[in-house]
């Protein structure tokens, strides 16, 4: 069998595929979380500030602000953990800025996602990557 | 119920009206994400504070729903707008049923 430049081509994407398989398992359960809290209405990037630190040293208490203005609600989530469900925040009438800040688990490094749902029932999100030392989730 | 829960709440005195305060929020817990196993390999079930509201003059600020990836020691911090004097209440519930209340006063003027 002889290789054409085409077939080499081809073959080439097939083995790059299967290297981008092994994670789709937690990718999953990241879109069924998001889909589960906007409903499966598409999803905007930007508009969201998520305040978190670029390398955390201990992943059992990681500081993490999300802000976003005008959001009703905002949901955390941390893509690499055992559950990728953080939080969510809900915002009330007396709230003067749609933000809140916490101290979160981080299993390992990881993207940080947050969804925010807008008061025009539209969906934005944002996501940061943080570089954990050590594990936060026992094991 | 989990021993030794302490509400811990940060709440300015005194505000004008319509200001914008910083409100910071503390309970110690223990969290217990349900991840963890014991000596012998056996799972430690999961004891978590699973939600979080802070009201004022029963107006809601904000409603955190939290999972096990929230942090030993839950910490809040977030902004309340005060358009009058009155009472902020804070209520941790636990996953045992049991729920944590904390009130603060602010006034006006």
């Amino acid at each position: 069998m002889t290789l054409s430049r085409r077939d080499t081509l081809f073959l080439g994407a097939g083995a790059a595929l299967a290297a981008a398989l092994p994670m789709p398992a937690m990718a999953d359960a990241v879109a069924d979380a998001i889909s589960a809290f906007t409903g499966g209405a598409d999803v905007a990037e930007g508009g969201v500030t998520i305040d978190a630190p670029e390398i955390a040293e201990n992943g059992n208490t990681v500081p993490v602000g999300v802000s976003a203005e005008g959001a009703e609600s905002i949901m955390v989530l941390a893509t690499g953990n055992p559950t990728p469900a953080v939080a969510t925040f809900t915002f009330g009438a007396l709230a003067a800025s749609q933000s809140g800040s916490t101290r979160i688990r981080l299993a390992k490094t990881q993207d940080v996602i947050a969804v925010a749902k807008m008061a025009d029932g539209s969906f934005k999100q944002a996501s940061a990557t943080v570089k954990v030392t050590i594990g936060g989730c026992g094991g | 119920m989990a021993s030794g829960v302490k509400p811990r709440v940060k709440v300015p005195k005194s505000a004008s009206a319509g200001e914008a305060i910083t409100i910071k929020t503390l309970i110690s817990h223990p969290m217990e994400s349900g991840q963890r196993k014991d000596g012998d390999g056996n799972p430690i079930p999961r004891s978590i504070i699973n939600h979080f509201t802070c009201t004022f003059n029963g107006e809601t600020v904000i409603d955190v729903k939290m999972e096990p990836a929230i942090s030993t020691n839950p910490y809040f911090e977030f902004e309340a707008t005060v358009p009058e004097s009155g009472t902020f209440e804070f209520t941790w519930q636990d996953d045992d049923g049991s729920t944590y209340t904390e009130t603060k006063e602010i006034t006006v003027g």
